[in-house]
């Protein structure tokens, strides 16, 4: 299982995913985001959910422009993911599990 | 509104751009969007933080500045050459940035829809941080670059400019455009998100750069119409040069101030007037640097200060023929009252030099000046920018009422008109043209004033000498036509007794012609008046 061999070098993932109130696009990112993690990160990772509205001093600092960001601070680098990550594979390069899980997948699905 | 319907119901606010208020008949339209367009290089960020530092010196308005571009750091190590120091603006909570700037360091991967809410909130809590009346964006189509779903960077621009508005603050908002005359804005969509629309221009005409501002539209309020000449000067940011906008105020005096010449102040009527712009035309040789010299000479006997703008001689060369026609320079300069500025035209640009005249002017206050000569900047920019260069410079002059002489060279010569005459002579209140004439084998000079508004004036042409002393007139040429044309004509005593009869008995019937005819400027006046 990929899970498993993955598991071993697992490092701790450190999310930010900046929002826009509560509003249909942000839960649909979420909802996303926490289905990737579960499922990829096995639950290994430490995600802030921060609300714009509510921050904006926070969104200044991290130079957010566009709602929904993700942002992966750990491991690095440092990777933006912009939307509300419905494109599963794109969230997936942007978290740099695309590869890994390519490499991981040949064996078994070919 | 309830009231009687106001003249003009949008209110401006000035934007600290010299004679930008004055083409914008008063400054941004408040409480309103302004797109400012123009190509890489035509001085978009300069004005986006002259508007904010207008505000934050002048009216106490606060400020947020939004960079799409350059980063903020990089904003506000450019601006400090022109003496705005934008963290010190911070530091005050006079000024805010938001940096939206693209972050080369960080990767982004798109996934999904997004909106810019987040760019919205950071502007809006930027705007109340600093409770800002103000507020720059540069420049609109950076964004396009950061995120490859347009559409949505189009909707959100239109919801920002909409935020914008709902502020109730005045906004700038830059795009660039591609080519100086064409699409307004590089993504088609930048000037409907704003009421108002301004082009910004840098064209390269003839070899050299031209800057202009041209205000496309104002929503709802008047403008003045047309491109405008524009240059950037350290320390003072963007300038634009006014043509129209103060030409026609001008007061009038009716002080007459003397030429340096008696003789000619006759001619004139008394004198020139105080603030009238003079124009001395003619060939080489003829004496245009005399009447320069005389005319200082003029100021300095009556204890007046005179700025000398010399494009054609050295300064070495000017004393020494000022001394030959015992005019003493040097003591005038010790004194205190003149000034000599000697230099190449072409060492700037014509927007560039009359900010430089103008700026000399503020800050030595004379009561003359004279430029020799015209023709030579003739030869720096194109025949639009060198119309502009004149304008300018006459109304200038005429602002501060001081007196002002230029000279320019005709090519032939013999008669003929100099292209710098053709476009300026309706600008300038008086003309003195000096001539050679050709008269049995003898080249002799002649002067006419030909032009002096506001006064009556000798119409004769004089033949005049020059000797030690300066310039003398004597007696007009009285046998002679034609010598304006460039080809003088003697006539016989006969036909002109019979011509000049005709003439002066319908001018004046009280006065004697033959009285008439051997007496000058002053006595005819005298018994026109």
């Amino acid at each position: 299982m990929p899970d498993h061999q993955r598991s071993d070098e697992q490092p701790q993932y450190l999310l930010t995913l900046f929002i826009t109130g509560s509003s249909p696009r942000a839960d649909l990112a979420i909802a996303n985001l926490r289905h990737v993690c579960e499922g990829e990160l096995c639950g290994e990772y430490d995600l802030e959910i921060v609300d714009v509205l509510e921050h904006p001093e926070r969104a200044e600092e991290a130079k957010i422009l566009a709602t929904p960001t993700l942002i992966k601070r750990l491991p690095p680098p440092l990777r933006r993911v912009v939307g509300d990550l419905s494109d599963k594979d794109k969230l997936l390069v942007g978290l740099e599990l695309h590869a890994a899980r390519k490499a991981a997948n040949k064996p078994t699905e070919k | 509104m309830t009231d009687v319907v106001k003249r003009s119901p949008v209110k401006k606010v000035s934007t600290g751009i010299p004679s930008f208020d004055i083409i914008a008949k008063g400054g941004l339209p408040e409480g309103r969007t302004t797109l400012l367009s123009g190509t890489a290089g035509s001085g978009k960020t300069v004005f986006a933080v002259q508007f904010l530092a207008a505000g934050l010196l002048e009216a106490d308005q606060h400020g947020v500045f939004v960079t799409f571009e350059e980063s903020a750091d990089d904003i506000r190590d450019n601006m400090r050459s022109f003496g705005w120091d934008l963290d010190e603006w911070e530091r005050d909570g006079r000024l805010a940035m938001v940096d939206a700037s693209p972050d080369p360091e960080t990767e982004m991967v798109e996934s999904g829809a997004f909106d810019l809410s987040a760019l919205l909130a950071r502007v809006e809590y930027a705007v109340k941080k600093v409770n800002a009346k103000r507020v720059s964006v540069d420049s609109l189509g950076a964004i396009f670059s950061q995120f490859s779903d347009q559409s949505i960077v189009r909707r959100e621009l239109f919801r920002i400019a909409w935020a914008l508005k709902r502020m109730g603050v005045t906004a700038l908002l830059t795009a660039e455009r591609t080519l100086d005359y064409g699409p307004i804005a590089r993504f088609g969509v930048e000037e409907f998100i704003a009421d108002n629309v301004m082009v910004l221009r840098n064209v390269l005409e003839e070899e050299s750069r031209r800057r202009t501002i041209e205000i496309l539209k104002f929503r709802g309020t008047d403008h003045q119409k047309g491109e405008f000449p524009v240059t950037i000067v350290p320390d003072l940011g963007l300038v634009v040069i006014p043509l129209s906008g103060i030409q026609l105020k001008q007061k009038s005096s009716n002080i007459r101030v003397s030429s340096g010449n008696p003789e000619l102040d006759q001619m004139c009527g008394g004198g020139f007037f105080r603030d009238s712009v003079i124009l001395v035309s003619g060939a080489t040789g003829t004496g245009k640097t005399l009447t320069v010299t005389q005319f200082m000479k003029g100021a300095a006997d009556m204890g007046e200060r005179c700025l000398l703008l010399a494009f054609e001689e050295s300064r070495d060369q000017l004393f020494r023929n000022a001394t030959g026609w015992g005019v003493d320079f040097e003591k005038m300069e010790s004194d205190g009252l003149l000034r000599v500025v000697c230099d190449y035209p072409e060492v700037a640009t014509l927007e560039d030099w009359l900010l430089t005249i103008e700026g000399m002017i503020k800050e030595f206050k004379p009561q003359r000046v004279a430029l020799d000569s015209l023709s030579a900047m003739e030869r720096v920019g194109t025949i639009k920018a060198f119309r502009e260069f004149v304008i300018g410079l006459t109304s200038f002059i005429k602002h501060q009422e001081i007196t002002g002489l230029f000279t320019a060279t005709t090519a032939s010569l013999m008669g003929g008109s100099s292209i710098t005459e053709g476009h300026i002579s309706t600008l300038t209140d008086s003309i003195i043209l000096l001539r050679y004439v050709e008269m049995f084998g003898e080249m002799q000079r002649g002067l006419t004033v030909l032009k002096m508004r506001g006064s009556t004036h000798d119409k004769g042409i004089h033949a005049f000498t020059i000797d030690e002393h300066g310039m003398h007139l004597g007696p007009r040429f009285r046998n002679v036509t034609g010598i304006m044309a460039g080809n003088p004509d003697y006539v016989s005593p006969l036909d002109l007794e019979r011509e000049w009869t005709k003439y002066d008995s319908q001018l004046d019937a009280r006065s004697d012609p033959n009285q008439e005819r051997r007496t000058s400027g002053s006595d005819r006046r005298r018994s026109s008046l």
